[in-house]
């Protein structure tokens, strides 16, 4: 038997890997930004019981394993009797893992914005809801772009994990090939390559953009 | 549903459960104690004005913070036996997890480092301090109270993300899960008592943490720690 070696159209299987962890990334932030956008509402929201239902999840989502959200969906979707492809019980998890980080995220961007803006708005007599479209929310969104695309490369990282329950991003692809070629260091040296390819512009963006805000807001 | 939660059947495993538990802890404290040193070294190293050690550390943390930890892991476990370093899983598991940990404590003690001002060291000149008691009293021990509760968010995160180690069959407690899982049959219950496990140490972990950074740096620290979730560090 000839081994196959890990040559062009293997890293070309690598490549097109990519794709998919790069939809689930979009599926994840998509997803968990409106999710956690709505929980940062309620965890900033003047209802007491709100309040404490939204830090409540968030405190149990930052206190568990992406693997067992991971784990819990996959097995819970089944349980509840539906059929589905691991795409969408992976990206269900990461959807329900990016909520709570990015809802924590957004209330601190949120509570960030100068107390003195609520009570200007208040006193022209806008409603709750208008102060939140015309005043505080275009604010907060301009505090929040740094950190939030920070945690878009701890997203894309933890699609990873998702090779776990089988299915096939960069990570599950690279050991697909590695059973195929026995050439495990080059592999996943290709495979963290790629990941870093991806991953490296996001974090220089949002370090460039966290100087950006800093450099404003000391103009 | 017709589905019927039966949840005693775990109590049979509870042996496994409790090695995997055990294992967890083992191996987060190991390498917490093992990363935060590295990250304290390696930390020191970057804040030297030149040199290459700088763009080393440099090259080091942006590689490790730009790919997954569970490629680090099949790296170091599947990989290095290619280099004739061969480990056994758990060796491999406390490696990766070490190397991981420790570009980050690098990245948080250096910011912590560089918020220290330059007034702060030429005081302790003047005081008559020798190079190494600035370098103890004034720049390490300062910098790392204000950067304690990033830090133990980072720890407890790693805490939370050795349960990827099962990947590289590393017997912590996912693995103990899974192996249950696959005697019982018992999906859905297994995965949420053990959920509950991780939940439960993350909370004692950030406690305890708490504990050593009262005793360590006094009582704001503490108190910071103890309210501080995982912040995601960009």
């Amino acid at each position: 038997m000839i081994l196959r070696t890990f040559g062009f159209s293997e890293f070309g299987f690598l490549v097109s890997a990519l794709l998919w962890t790069v939809v689930l990334t979009i599926i994840a932030l998509g997803g968990g930004g409106i999710v956690g956008f709505f929980i940062a509402l309620a965890r900033t929201s003047t209802h007491k019981w709100l309040r404490i239902v939204a830090a409540t999840y968030i405190q149990i989502i930052q206190g568990i394993p992406v693997l067992m959200i991971l784990f819990l969906s996959y097995y819970g979707l089944s349980l509840a009797g539906l059929q589905l492809p691991p795409l969408v019980a992976a990206g269900a998890s990461m959807t329900i893992y990016a909520s709570g980080y990015l809802a924590e995220i957004w209330r601190g961007c949120i509570q960030s914005v100068p107390k003195q803006q609520w009570e200007a708005s208040e006193s022209l007599a806008m409603t709750r809801v208008q102060q939140y479209r015309y005043v505080i929310l275009p604010q907060a969104l301009r505090i929040s772009l740094p950190s939030t695309v920070g945690f878009a490369v701890q997203v894309v990282k933890n699609t990873s994990i998702t090779s776990i329950i089988g299915f096939v991003e960069l990570a599950r692809a690279g050991q697909l090939i590695n059973n195929a070629t026995f050439q495990p260091f080059r592999v996943f040296l290709a495979v963290a390559a790629l990941y870093f390819v991806v991953c490296y512009p996001l974090s220089q963006l949002s370090r460039w953009l966290e100087r950006r805000l800093h450099a404003r807001s000391h103009r | 549903m017709s589905y019927t939660f039966q949840f005693g059947v775990i109590a049979q495993y509870q042996n496994e459960i409790l090695a995997g538990i055990w294992m967890t802890i083992k191996l987060s404290v190991a390498s917490i104690i093992l990363g935060c040193a590295a990250g304290i070294l390696l930390a020191s190293i970057r804040s030297m004005k030149t040199g290459i050690g700088r763009i080393l550390v440099d090259a080091y943390v942006e590689i490790i913070r730009n790919t997954p930890f569970l490629v680090q892991l099949f790296i170091v476990y599947f990989g290095m036996p290619g280099l004739g370093i061969r480990v056994s899983a758990v060796t491999a598991a406390l490696i990766g997890m070490t190397i991981n940990l420790a570009a980050y404590s690098t990245e948080i003690i250096r910011a912590g480092i560089e918020s220290i001002h330059k007034s702060q060291i030429e005081a302790g000149e003047a005081l008559g301090f020798t190079r190494l008691q600035i370098y103890r009293h004034v720049i390490i021990m300062p910098a790392i109270a204000k950067v304690y509760p990033a830090l133990c968010s980072q720890f407890v995160l790693m805490m939370l993300a050795s349960s990827v180690c099962s990947a590289i069959s590393t017997n912590e407690l996912a693995a103990s899960a899974a192996f249950v899982e696959s005697q019982s049959f018992r999906s859905f219950e297994i995965y949420i008592v053990v959920t509950l496990i991780y939940l439960a140490l993350a909370l004692t972990l950030r406690g305890v943490l708490a504990v050593i950074g009262l005793w360590l740096f006094g009582r704001r620290v503490a108190r910071r720690t103890a309210i501080a979730l995982p912040e995601v560090q960009t």
